[in-house]
């Protein structure tokens, strides 16, 4: 015998299952409960920085969309700072940098309104690429998945990013960047999630 | 600049894995590859703060909080309290907590749920509240009813409530399920049995508390609820790579 370490365990995950939308986003469960939803605004109106759209799908191992699924997004400003007691330093006025989006039931498409995130620091040198990073929960995933959204037309920062080069396969890596795409002046970035295939999403254990 | 600690490594032991047969929605949707640990950098011991501002103070009320006036949902009134803590028995204080839950009869208020029970009008099925500074929260609810779902011809979920955490960092992002003491069902259901350990299994189990109740009016439950611990740097952290 010896002595009991004494720390508490992690309460387990359980899957967010079908109905997560009443409680996140009862909105689109189809009744109108609170004065206001969280997480619909990701970076307010004061943001600065370069206004972007980032959609896409989560695809099954089926390659089916997944149509109930809820990925909330957490993300620096344009400087490079989080809104958080240990993010660095101040951000705008009305900055969250935390989103919450869920699927059209019908095609599975989520899309989201943001500002462009800057570069942040490293662990310990250098700087991290311009990133978001991504929760993803839904019925059938028994634990949240972590992932992260790189942006395509930052190259240099990409090829210097920790987090990626942590990546052995560098075709894995690909699965990470987003595609730019100008849609009548709006600059909208691609990023579909793959749960399996050869193409499968990098997610994380953060 | 002092480098923010670290939350401790998930122990994956402890939750279920991603691909859980028995549980069949999980097959199609668990990923393949391993997952690439990650050593937490900024992006990952910040997370979103919320505030009173947020929400308002009936949102943790389920009994009122979509009721007629006057009226009141059907089904026995409980109440869920408990501590947000982390593994270091810390309370997390100021951080978002959220439920959701079918009503009496184990039917959802969402247009996607077809069972033949009833929606209850004055009943909407969720609630939201902050933890106070000692990692406090409590709701007012009624207890929610067993239902069936397609998994194989004839399971039933057990009684349950949905809870969705925050933290203060996004690495302690957690979603789970409160089921209620002495439910013949909890250890029949797929979605429970995800979960590989019976120690871990008991720790979603929410007991009577008997000491909690609101004599002739309320009775309730007692639930917990544990986030990642954070390191404290004893010594200088020396970081190998990035």
């Amino acid at each position: 015998m010896s002595q009991d370490l004494n720390y508490l365990k992690e309460t387990p995950s359980q899957t967010a299952g079908p109905y997560v939308h009443i409680g996140l986003a009862p909105g689109a469960a189809g009744f109108d409960i609170y004065r206001q939803e969280l997480g619909w605004d990701i970076c307010g109106p004061n943001a600065k920085g370069e206004r972007i759209r980032i959609e896409g799908v989560v695809i099954d191992g089926t390659g089916s969309p997944i149509k109930d699924v809820l990925l909330e997004a957490w993300q620096a400003n344009a400087a490079g700072i989080y809104s958080h007691p240990e993010g660095g330093g101040d951000v705008e006025e009305g900055f969250r940098g935390w989103g919450r989006v869920i699927t059209d039931f019908e095609t599975g498409e989520w899309g989201f309104d943001t500002v462009k995130p800057g570069a942040t620091r490293g662990r310990n040198v250098g700087m991290q690429a311009p990133h978001i990073n991504l929760w993803i929960v839904a019925r059938g995933i028994n634990v949240g998945l972590n992932t992260r959204i790189y942006f395509d037309d930052e190259m240099d920062a990409n090829a210097a990013d920790p987090v990626l080069n942590l990546i052995e396969w560098e075709r894995r890596r690909a699965t990470l960047i987003a595609k730019r795409t100008d849609r009548d002046g709006q600059i909208v970035y691609r990023f579909d999630v793959r749960m399996q295939s050869e193409d499968e999403t990098v997610f994380f254990d953060i | 600049m002092s480098k923010p600690a670290e939350f401790y490594q998930r122990d994956r032991e402890r939750h279920p894995p991603a691909l859980t047969p028995g549980y069949k929605t999980s097959v199609a949707r668990s990923p393949r590859y391993a997952l690439i640990s990650l050593q937490n950098s900024v992006s990952e011991v910040t997370g979103p703060v919320f505030g009173h501002a947020d929400i308002d103070p009936i949102d943790n009320d389920l009994l009122s909080n979509y009721a007629q006036p006057d009226q009141s949902p059907i089904g026995e009134r409980i109440i869920i309290h408990g501590r947000v803590l982390d593994e270091n028995a810390r309370p997390v204080p100021n951080t978002l907590v959220e439920i959701w839950q079918a009503n009496a009869g184990g039917r959802y208020r969402h247009k996607k749920d077809t069972y033949l029970a009833p929606i209850d009008p004055n009943f909407g099925g969720c609630g939201r509240t902050m933890t106070d500074e000692n990692g406090y929260y409590y709701f007012r609810t009624v207890k929610p009813g067993a239902y069936p779902w397609r998994n194989l011809v004839n399971n039933w979920r057990p009684a349950h409530i949905h809870l969705s955490i925050f933290g203060s960092g996004f690495a302690q992002r957690l979603i789970t399920q409160l089921y209620f003491e002495g439910d013949p069902l909890i250890h029949k259901c797929p979605i429970v049995n995800t979960i590989p350990d019976p120690d871990a299994i008991a720790q979603l189990i929410a007991r009577l508390d008997l000491n909690a109740t609101i004599p002739l009016d309320t009775i309730a439950y007692k639930f917990d609820i544990v986030l990642r611990g954070r390191r404290s740097t004893l010594f200088e952290n020396r970081l190998e790579g990035n």
